[in-house]
């Protein structure tokens, strides 16, 4: 039989207008902190917006927004927090930072549960900050989440694009909806990832600066939306809306 | 009450296979719940009930049976086998409580008795399953 997991998601999202999947296959290009502010500017402008860290084995969104002592209630499912405007949902409030060791298999088992029972509220965004790799969590990320958009990171490295393109092409190849692409921890302008973005017909969605103060405000907003960074960032959300 | 979303999708389930099928009634749900997840029967049950009415005659004579059934986990590294109850003494109540809404966090939790390795597959009982869904047109 089925898994009756799967009868609900659709359910449990049809309130959510825009899906927004923050990916870019790579590994450390900043998914994490472009989700965790991205969620924050588009609240800031008066969107009700959701974070979905999609991270099991290495959720990191709530260091970046520091976010601690507050956890999901039970209603009819769980009610994710809201906490600075974003309602918020991370695997770590079940892990409590445990190493969490899982095969891909039981990832996809841990996502459906997640999205079985989570309750968002009415969303005008879910952001989903997407794992590294081109492999489990993409695919239930493309089944489960329908109609999600791919908002791909690229540096603007010729070798980090190398892993960029082969996911567009694949997001290509499937119909996923591609929302476009962002070049993050810009040091210099050569002008490499616009050109690519009109090379493959994906739209560019902004540039964000490398901004070396950055570390210094993680985990707190206030120093956060201070930030160049964040100011980069809230001119991709711009881009968005 | 996280066991209300879990008995929604139940129901949800065999609302599709009732449209699937053309089926006026449905007559029998078979199910079965891992041990792991803890579900509360109580709660459980007054949702199955609960939501079951808000789907007029669909579930007037729907007979539900629900088994269920022990886990066992078994470790990838060293072979072992062995059940929850081996376990269970060294899981606190915070810990089942985050293991009964994602039943994969018991491997933040347990490790193989033998050779200590998170590594293991939970091979039966893990949650929620469907076995059959009856109805007639
Ligand atoms: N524009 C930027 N300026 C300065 N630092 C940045 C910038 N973007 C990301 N970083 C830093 O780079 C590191 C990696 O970022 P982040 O964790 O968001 O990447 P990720 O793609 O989510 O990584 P992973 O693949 O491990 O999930 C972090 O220390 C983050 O603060
Ligand atoms: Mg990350
Ligand atoms: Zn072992």
């Amino acid at each position: 039989m089925k898994d009756p997991r799967l009868s609900v998601i659709e359910k449990r999202l049809k309130n959510i207008g825009k899906i927004i999947a923050v990916s870019g296959g790579k590994g450390g290009i900043g998914k994490s902190v472009t989700s965790s502010l991205l969620s924050l500017a588009l609240s800031k402008k008066g969107y009700n917006v959701g974070l979905l860290d999609l991270d099991l084995t290495s959720p990191s969104d709530h260091v970046v927004l520091g976010i601690k002592d507050v956890a999901p209630t039970e209603k009819e499912g769980i009610i994710p927090p809201t906490v600075n405007g974003v309602q918020f949902m991370s695997v770590v409030f079940y892990t409590n930072e445990n190493p969490t060791p899982l095969r891909g298999e039981e990832v996809s088992n841990a996502i459906k549960e997640i999205l079985c029972i989570t309750r968002w509220n009415n969303l005008d965004f879910l952001i989903i900050d997407m794992p590294p790799g081109i492999g489990d969590e993409l695919f239930d990320t493309i089944e489960l989440f329908q109609g999600a958009e791919f908002l791909l990171l690229s540096t603007s490295s010729k070798i980090v694009f190398e892993t960029v393109k082969k996911l567009l092409l694949l997001l290509q190849e499937l119909n996923v909806p591609i929302l476009g692409i962002v070049e993050n921890m810009k040091h210099y302008d050569n002008g490499y990832i616009k050109n690519m973005c009109k090379k493959h017909h994906a739209p560019f969605l902004g540039e964000i600066w490398f901004d070396k103060n950055f570390e210094n405000a993680v985990g707190n907003i206030n120093k956060i939306m201070d930030t160049q960074l964040f100011k980069d960032i809230d001119g991709v959300a711009e881009n968005i809306v | 009450m996280h066991e209300w979303a879990l008995a929604d999708a139940v129901i949800q389930t065999a609302v599709e296979v009732a449209q699937r099928e053309s089926l006026k009634k449905i007559t029998s749900i078979k199910m079965s719940l891992g041990e792991l997840q803890e579900i509360e029967r109580e709660f459980f049950d007054t949702a199955l009930n609960e939501l079951m009415k808000t789907h007029g005659d669909l579930f007037s004579k729907t007979k539900i049976n629900i088994k269920t059934i022990k886990t066992r986990f078994k470790c990838r590294a060293c072979g072992h086998q062995w059940k929850l109850s081996d376990t269970e003494k060294t899981l606190d109540e915070e810990t089942r409580e985050s293991i009964h809404f994602i039943p994969e966090v018991a491997h933040v939790f347990i490790r193989c008795p033998k050779c200590k390795s998170p590594d293991f597959d939970i091979v039966e009982g893990r949650g929620i399953g469907i076995d059959s869904i009856v109805g007639e047109k």
